[in-house]
């Protein structure tokens, strides 16, 4: 393998994060990816970017990590977007950001579109505090309902979403059209007023399988469960168009020019894979894509170096050591003989496992000797043929990604050492969003 | 011992496989274990390198062979050299509703006409509790199921669960359940599961990385499992990675004279020249960051690693495998378990 197989290549377009914020017509940009990807991290870094170059920003987050959430000032659950402290304004922007509850967002919508009785009467349902709370797909409708309420208040100019960590990424697409459909679908018709379904002919016979039916599952519900079902149904009865004509609009409004979808990977296999599923169906819907953003992607300042070179000169190194081992008493001086590796401090260094060393050497903070020079260089040349074999691995993965769709722009951000909390650490991510790879810690032989 | 295990943790975190591996540690010594999936994702297919799996339990692997064959705790008795079995199955919720109505009410074609008209999916879908119920049921039903000499027919169950966040709403099904169905079958049937749920045949297992925000999803689902009265096992560290260097060797390397010393070594390990500028010299600053990097991640691993031991369950560790997990990978992460002690 050489050198050249560690270094990016400009196979797949690059992805201009800075154009996509900074353009006007931009009004909606939806992070989506599997879970543990750093989607929650990646919307926040762009809000923060977008404010600081002069938007007026809200960021729409599922469920943040808490330091990351309490860095924004928003770790109370109101449901309301709130100022974000210690972005720089200078430019005009503002950053807002809120976190979805999404009860809260339910209940919001059967207020709004009930009178205060019915309303009343729908909260208190056992069955709608089920369904608000854990409907398998509450919290995507919730969200995209959020979404569609924020770009309807035209209060900002950019809307970041943070799509919820689904089973599966797509979740979020499908839950409003199911969630739609359940509510209005022809079974809780059904429930209801059986006999209005069905031709008149058909009447009978689905009147008898009908009884049969709600028999059979008030057996298995319980019949105190079948009725609250039906009083809820009648109940949201005048809501259930709603819901369809609801989630018709949040659908085309992803589909508008003025939403942009980044699918958020780690150079992982699983991730990718994911991505490029997610990738095919954004675009089955008709979906705008704006790119791939490739999370916690390694580089190494010395990638013309090997790992196989590494490793032979580390072993190298050892050799050295491993012959000297058993010397005893030799003065050290604190600088380096010229004639190589004889020093060593009783041969303990050299017996020592590779990089780690031994006590008595790391509790002396002076020059190390030739030989525990040898011990630090062989050290660093283990780290790095690993971190060697990490880039290769990743760029194997995502080279996958990128033959299965060239046409999709790519940005690599760089891997952090620590996890990410507070404000200059999303500007840091959001610097390297928009760097796009290009950092000086990367690839300088090319 | 538990019969049960309940393998959750943080998307991400490699669940899956950590089920996996587990469910091929027990199988050891004509053992038998069922893995079982519940979110329909086709894991475990992908990592048995077999085709998608039906919803129906099918052998998928042998355990590994017993290492100095000392255990005589073999359930199967015989000579203990037998190979145990993987046995697989993915759960679907419509599935498992419609072989529960058809095993309690004989509904057959009428069972094809709620389906047609939406009902099934309906209940299904109507509330998390009652797709819960339907996965936690099967599983359960397998870890009681007995042959007919009275024998278990499964030594073990081991379920991939859903992730931290939201395992003990989909585990405590009882809760979730009784607020909508307060009798009927659907009741008893979530009664039955809680039983075997918060018994000591189950424990709960979270997967983790050392990084900040599993570590913090583990504290707090351990925390929630506990509160809701479910059994924690084990904690899993997955994917570690050995320090290569630490915080001692970086303040060698900030010492006076260090940088030409490693610069020299280098040199001898013919790596270009030692002198300013040279091609070993080059190498220094970048390796020198990585260093950097490398103990800054190391310390932080540290730390993690105590937030973990304080919160007083055993740990067990599994070393990241730098090529991804193939099925030989597999076995190696479930030998690394079983030399681990029991989990």
């Amino acid at each position: 393998m050489t050198s050249d197989d560690t270094t990016l290549d400009d196979s797949a377009p690059r992805l201009e994060v800075d154009a996509l914020l900074d353009d006007p017509r931009t009004r909606i940009v939806v992070c989506c990816g599997s879970g543990g990807v750093g989607k929650t991290t990646t919307a926040a870094a762009l809000g923060v970017r977008a404010a600081e170059r002069g938007r007026k920003v809200v960021v729409l987050t599922i469920d943040p990590a808490r330091r990351l959430a309490q860095s924004m000032g928003i770790s109370e659950l109101d449901n309301v977007p709130r100022r974000v402290k210690g972005v720089d304004e200078a430019a005009g922007g503002e950053l807002h950001a809120m976190m979805l509850d999404m009860k809260r967002t339910f209940d919001e919508i059967v207020e709004g579109h009930a009178d205060a009785d019915r309303a009343r009467a729908i909260l208190e349902n056992p069955f709608y505090q089920s369904l608000s709370a854990g409907f398998a797909g509450t919290q995507e409708y919730m969200a995209m309902e959020k979404l569609g309420q924020l770009r309807a208040s035209n209060e900002w100019d950019l809307i970041v979403v943070d799509t919820p960590p689904s089973r599966s990424a797509l979740d979020f697409l499908d839950a409003p059209k199911r969630l739609g459909s359940f509510l209005d679908g022809k079974f809780i018709r059904v429930l209801m007023a059986p006999a209005k379904v069905g031709g008149r002919a058909g009447m009978k016979f689905l009147n008898v399988g009908m009884s049969m039916m709600t028999g059979t599952l008030s057996k298995l519900m319980g019949g105190q469960l079948l009725r609250d079902v039906q009083t809820f149904v009648a109940a949201m009865d005048t809501m259930f168009g709603g819901f369809r004509t609801r989630a018709d609009a949040t659908y085309r409004l992803l589909q508008a020019p003025g939403t942009a979808f980044l699918v958020v990977a780690a150079p992982e296999r699983d991730a990718l894979r994911e991505a490029a599923y997610f990738v095919e169906r954004l675009a089955a819907e008709q979906m705008p894509l704006a790119g791939l953003v490739l999370n916690r992607v390694h580089g190494s300042g010395a990638a013309q170096l090997s790992a196989e070179r590494a490793l032979a000169a580390a072993e190298t190194l050892g050799e050295g050591l491993a012959e000297d081992d058993g010397a005893e008493g030799v003065h050290t001086e604190n600088n380096l003989e010229p004639t190589g590796i004889v020093d060593l401090d009783g041969g303990k260094d050299a017996s020592g496992t590779a990089g780690g060393l031994s006590p008595a050497a790391a509790a002396d903070p002076a020059a190390p000797t030739s030989a525990s020079a040898a011990q630090l260089a062989a050290g660093l040349l283990r780290l790095h043929a690993e971190r060697m074999q990490v880039l290769a691995r990743e760029r194997r993965t995502r080279d996958r990604f990128t033959a299965l769709h060239p046409e999709v722009p790519v940005t690599e951000v760089a891997a952090l050492p620590g996890d990410v909390h507070d404000l200059a650490g999303l500007r840091a991510i959001g610097d390297r969003l928009a760097l796009n790879g290009a950092t000086t810690d990367r690839d300088t032989d090319d | 011992m538990s019969r049960l295990h309940v393998v959750s943790g943080k998307g991400g975190t490699g669940k899956t496989t950590v089920a996996a591996a587990l469910a091929l540690a027990l199988a050891t010594e004509g053992r038998r274990t069922l893995l079982v999936e519940v979110e329909g994702r086709q894991g475990i297919a992908q990592l048995f390198e077999t085709e998608a799996l039906p919803y129906e339990e099918r052998k998928i692997a042998v355990g590994p062979a017993s290492e100095g064959a000392s255990r005589s705790d073999s359930v199967r008795g015989g000579g203990g050299r037998r190979a145990g079995e993987v046995h697989a199955l993915a759960i679907d919720a419509e599935r498992a509703l419609l072989d529960y109505l058809q095993m309690f009410y004989k509904l057959g074609s009428a069972g094809r006409a709620l389906k047609k008209l939406g009902a099934i999916d309906f209940a299904t879908t109507i509330a998390p509790g009652l797709r819960d119920v339907l996965l936690t049921g099967k599983a359960c039903e397998a870890v009681r199921r007995k042959d007919k000499q009275g024998r278990f027919v499964y030594d073990a169950v081991v379920m991939d669960a859903p992730p931290t966040g939201r395992i003990t709403r989909f585990l405590n099904v009882n809760d979730e359940v009784a607020g909508l169905a307060k009798i009927g079958p659907i009741h008893n049937q979530a009664q039955a599961v809680m039983r075997v749920l918060k018994s000591p045949e189950t424990a709960v297992h979270l997967v983790t990385l050392l990084e900040e925000m599993p570590v913090q999803e583990t504290a707090d689902g351990v925390a929630e499992l506990r509160a809701a009265g479910l059994p924690v096992g084990g904690i899993v560290i997955n994917m570690t990675r050995p320090a290569l260097l630490d915080n001692g060797d970086l303040d060698l390397l900030a010492a006076r004279g260090a940088r030409a010393g490693v610069a020299k070594a280098l040199s001898q390990a013919g790596l270009g020249g030692a002198r300013r500028g040279g091609l070993a010299d080059r190498l220094i600053d970048p390796l020198l960051e990585q260093a950097r990097e490398h103990a800054e991640r190391v310390e932080l691993e540290r730390a993690e690693h105590g937030e973990l031991t304080a919160i007083g369950l055993p740990t067990y560790e599994l070393e990241l495998l730098p090529e991804g997990v193939d099925l030989a990978g597999l076995y190696q992460l479930a030998r690394d378990l079983r030399k681990q002690g029991p989990i």
